[in-house]
């Protein structure tokens, strides 16, 4: 019998591991001192926050002076977009972005809307990925912002950045991308994919919450949205957060180690979900890449035809499965998931969508049990459906 | 988010499916809201003897259905249409406020059916 609870959800979050959680230990109790401070306190603090930025920045690929930390992606993007929009706003007023980015990008793009800049949208495919020659068609002279998801948190499909990055550089625009779900899944060079600008978080990758980093290539231009001391080379103010920062650093060095098992281990764990639920679950769609190596290896989204993705969620957690509707971040709004409305889902199955996001300590027992509960789960609820009918075996849509 | 007897209802509803030759059935709702509700009737001298259930949506439309199903079952179709969305609301214990609108599709599908059943009777 599988042990329940079973977390499925580590694209929302994942548990903080071991070796994180220790390394944090002791600069919370023991190396507490701010790193601003210039006594012996703040200077052994500031060396765990320096080590931390030169191995992450090797991980990536950059120089150590153009990581910033920050407190999750959510500042990271907001500081990525109004930092640029708010320096560049004499060149020129157009921002593009893919209209499946996460609400970071999505509110912040509003908001500067309201301030006189001109949003659009590039457009994606039924899988999600950004249409480049619809890009081409966009991009002008205007042009100062050109952001992509590496990976979407909702259907895992992983964009093609370093030809969007090429785009927005013909126009003399930055690239930004935001790698909330890539970065310690996927490998990343920086400089290889060559944007300007690139947000991370620790708590997608067995780190804990409350941390991140930009990306920000030496020399490019940004305005700061945080302002007050002099912490982060006067970009980006408030006191340091060491514990945090160490803890993401810790967390980011053992995803970058196991980088290659990991993806490997657990993309075995989703391609057997999505086969089993595929073959033995009717009227279900996977959302995102059918073609698993330009998928997330963790990601399987569907959609159910005639049921709700809400119902569908409890009756898991009901059975100790946790899981989540559309993404976890729009979980409590009525409407139906943009990312998946953008790929062109009718509202009625962005209504019945369900994301599983496996992570490292989840088994094949689990996998096979939870296909065994959701098949249930369906088809009780699709018993309670007004819009299924079987008759004679053959379903009538009403 | 939901209360336990949200959760209870959820997880055993009462008076799922459709009666056969209903004397009254409502249906609400739309798909691209998420939220269908269909209630169908069985009416003996104006009591309602029956009520059945099919609901598209979430936890709580579904909870909603079954607790109204089964709050109108002996009531006369008069006693039935005085049934608001705050009374099911209150018998469930409360409702997250984003979830109200599905106590309003219950009443609503209860007054949809009473209105088919006195067509019916009225044909």
């Amino acid at each position: 019998m599988v042990k329940t609870p079973i977390y499925f959800d580590h694209a929302a979050t994942t548990p903080v591991c071991e070796e994180s959680a220790k390394a944090m230990l002791n600069y919370l109790t023991g190396t507490f001192g701010n790193p601003n401070s210039q006594h012996e306190f703040g200077r052994q603090a500031m060396k765990a926050v320096d080590e931390a930025r030169d191995g992450i920045a090797k991980i990536i690929n950059c120089k150590p002076s153009e990581l910033y930390f920050t407190s999750g992606g959510t500042e990271s993007d907001n500081w990525a977009l109004r930092g640029v929009a708010h320096a560049f706003k004499n060149k020129g007023k157009h921002i593009i972005i893919s209209p499946i980015e996460h609400a970071a990008m999505l509110a912040t793009a509003k908001a500067l809307e309201k301030e006189g800049f001109k949003v659009s949208f590039m457009k994606v495919d039924g899988e999600g990925f950004v249409d480049l020659e619809h890009l081409k068609s966009i991009v002008d002279k205007d042009t100062i912002f050109v952001g992509c998801m590496l990976a979407n948190n909702e259907v895992g499909t992983i964009e093609p950045i370093k030809e969007i990055a090429q785009i927005a550089h013909s126009v003399g625009a930055v690239c930004f991308t935001d790698a909330v779900q890539a970065a310690g899944v996927l490998k990343i060079d920086v400089k290889d994919l060559g944007v300007d600008l690139m947000s991370m978080s620790s708590h997608k990758i067995y780190g804990p919450k409350g941390v991140g980093a930009l990306y920000i290539r030496n020399g490019l231009r940004i305005e700061s949205i945080i302002t007050g001391g002099h912490q982060e080379r006067t970009k980006r103010g408030g006191t340091t957060n060491v514990a945090g920062i160490v803890g993401f650093y810790e967390a980011f060095r053992i995803a970058d180690r196991d980088l290659e098992k990991n993806a490997i281990y657990v993309s075995a764990l989703r391609d057997r979900f999505i086969e089993r639920a595929l073959n033995e679950i009717p009227y279900i769609k996977l959302n995102g890449p059918k073609d698993g190596s330009k998928r997330l290896p963790a990601n399987a989204d569907f959609s159910f035809d005639y049921i709700e993705g809400e119902s569908i969620l409890f009756s898991l957690d009901l059975a100790g499965i946790a899981v989540s509707s559309g993404s976890a971040c729009s979980s409590g709004s009525l409407e139906p998931s943009h990312v998946l409305l953008s790929l062109g889902l009718p509202e009625a199955l962005a209504h019945g969508s369900i994301r599983f996001s496996f992570g490292k300590h989840n088994t094949l027992e689990e996998i096979d049990y939870a296909v065994d509960e959701l098949k249930s789960a369906v088809s009780r609820l699709r018993e309670m459906s007004p819009l299924f009918k079987l008759e004679e075996g053959e379903i009538k849509n009403v | 988010m939901y209360n336990d007897k949200v959760m209870e209802t959820f997880r055993n509803p009462k008076n799922v499916g459709e009666i056969e030759n209903a004397d009254g059935v409502g249906t609400v709702g739309n798909a691209s809201c998420g939220d269908i509700m269909q209630i169908s009737l069985k009416i003996e001298n104006d009591v309602i003897v029956d009520a059945k259930f099919k609901t598209f949506g979430c936890a709580a439309a579904i909870a909603t259905s079954s607790t109204a199903t089964e709050m109108i079952k002996g009531m006369t179709v008069e006693e039935a249409l005085k049934v608001t969305n705050k009374q099911v609301i209150e018998t469930l214990g409360g409702l997250p406020s984003q979830k109200i609108h599905c106590s309003v599709l219950a009443e609503e599908a209860i007054k949809k059916a009473i209105e088919d059943y006195h067509a019916k009777k009225n044909a």
